[in-house]
């Protein structure tokens, strides 16, 4: 039976994602087309909001996939220490600066978002406080990463820092909630249906959503083959040296 | 253990150590802040339990990377490592012997430059009490960091990088429990909080600590 970890031969992923990424590619296109489009020009302004509402649609799928992109480097961190794949830990540091930019996106459309609503860009708020702060832990898992020249080396102690991280980047959450009162509007997307945001808003959501999705899953296929590649290539030359 | 103790602590006291270093940029920091704010009491008393904790943060954080980079470098932890000292009592060891070195000190320090600030009477016991619940915690946090850093020539700004968004949390609590005290409010909340954050880094922190050391010392 097939199993799962047949792809951490980096060959076999290397083959299989060839097959998936252009289908990924296109339907993140599509999705991402389609959700904006249908959100930015045939949804109705919020009675409340206007049309500053409609950043939702980048705010809430970006801050999503940030989070998201932390937990799958999590998994994948775990996966490295516990079975030492080495496409594992490559995926991991492929997705880093994936989720970077990500939190970035989040960050910026909400201080653009801000400025209207709140009157201010920026607000020491929890949700904005916790995104911050997982920004800053990119930024040092991407810097550890840059900096240590052994490959082996570097994927052990980086994915210790994402195990260790999480934790602490957990325990942050909590603590700034416990700090300082909220500003931030609770959840648009839970499965309470009570909480959610109205239908016309809704599945344009879900469509930009899952384009977000795609799209992440695409760059990070495209970015671990780019860096298994790289290292293949760095391994030849260093052979060429031998040789010569 | 003992021996590994003693031993760090008379190293960190004697050679130029940072013994007096972390002391210093503490006091450094307490006596700019009002250069930067302006010397007005009630603005000092109100943010002074803020910058007390802020600044023993940082004179912890200049003090981190000798933990390990001595030893690494002279080749002792290497030794250690064949030792049959478990990695892990290592690892807690050097946090330790590098709270008592920095963070004690700190504590005991922290009160004088409180006069300096203008700290509220009421605010002293509150403020040593999360100081002193608090920089173990950020000891062993930094040990952790400095582990992770060893290998690197250029490890002090990365270290930094590293270890600060691990601190917040105990910051928060930690200001949060001094500012509580300050104003006469009850702060057995954020003292709990504060006081299981240290006791887990204390359990945990080791056994990462030593992971990452045996990687770097593969």
């Amino acid at each position: 039976m097939a199993s799962l970890w047949e792809y951490a031969n980096p060959k076999k992923f290397i083959d299989t994602t060839d097959k998936v990424l252009p289908w990924v590619s296109v339907l993140a296109v599509l999705c991402l087309a389609t959700g904006l489009i249908w959100g930015f020009f045939f949804t109705p302004d919020d009675f409340r909001q206007g049309s500053t509402v409609k950043i939702i649609y980048l705010h809430v799928p970006s801050a999503l996939m940030a989070i998201n992109a932390w937990i799958m480097m999590l998994l994948a961190s775990l996966i490295w220490v516990v079975r030492r794949h080495h496409v594992s830990a490559l995926a991991a540091r492929a997705a880093a600066p994936v989720g970077v930019v990500m939190t970035v996106i989040a960050l910026a459309t909400g201080a653009i978002w801000g400025q209207p609503m709140w009157g201010t860009w920026w607000a020491w708020d929890p949700r904005l406080t916790s995104f911050l702060i997982l920004f800053l832990f990119y930024l040092g898992y991407i810097a550890l990463w840059e900096a240590i020249e052994n490959d082996d080396t570097a994927a052990d102690l980086t994915s210790i820092l994402c195990i260790v991280g999480s934790v602490f980047a957990l325990l942050s959450r909590y603590a700034v909630l416990f700090w300082n009162q909220g500003l931030h509007q609770g959840a648009s997307l839970s499965l309470d249906k009570e909480e959610n945001v109205a239908d016309v808003f809704y599945f344009p959501l879900l469509v930009c959503i899952a384009g977000f999705v795609f799209l992440f899953i695409a760059l990070v296929f495209l970015r671990t083959q780019t860096e298994i590649r790289a290292r293949r290539m760095r391994a030849l030359l260093a052979r060429d040296r031998m040789e010569a | 253990m003992k021996a590994l103790l003693l031993r760090d602590i008379r190293l960190a006291v004697r050679a130029g150590g940072g013994f007096g270093l972390g002391l210093a940029f503490f006091l450094i920091v307490v006596v700019l802040v009002p250069f930067g704010v302006g010397p007005q009491s009630e603005l000092l008393s109100r943010i002074a339990a803020g910058i007390l904790w802020i600044g023993a943060l940082l004179a912890c954080l200049v003090s981190l990377d000798r933990i390990f980079a001595l030893d690494w470098e002279d080749g002792s932890l290497d030794l250690l490592a064949t030792a049959p000292l478990p990695m892990e009592a290592v690892a807690a060891i050097k946090g330790l012997a590098h709270w008592v070195t920095t963070g004690l000190p700190l504590v005991l320090a922290a009160p004088v430059l409180g006069v300096l600030l203008s700290l509220p009477a009421q605010g002293y016991g509150p403020l040593v009490l999360s100081l002193l619940l608090g920089t173990p915690g950020l000891s062993m946090i930094g040990a952790f960091g400095a582990a992770l850093t060893v290998g690197l020539r250029r490890g002090g700004l990365l270290l930094s990088l590293l270890v600060l968004p691990l601190y917040v949390p105990t910051l928060i609590f930690g200001a949060e429990m001094a500012r509580r005290g300050v104003d006469g409010q009850d702060y057995t909340t954020p003292m709990l909080m504060l006081a299981g954050i240290t006791c887990g880094t204390i359990a945990l922190l080791p056994f990462a600590s030593a992971a990452v050391l045996r990687v770097n010392l593969r």
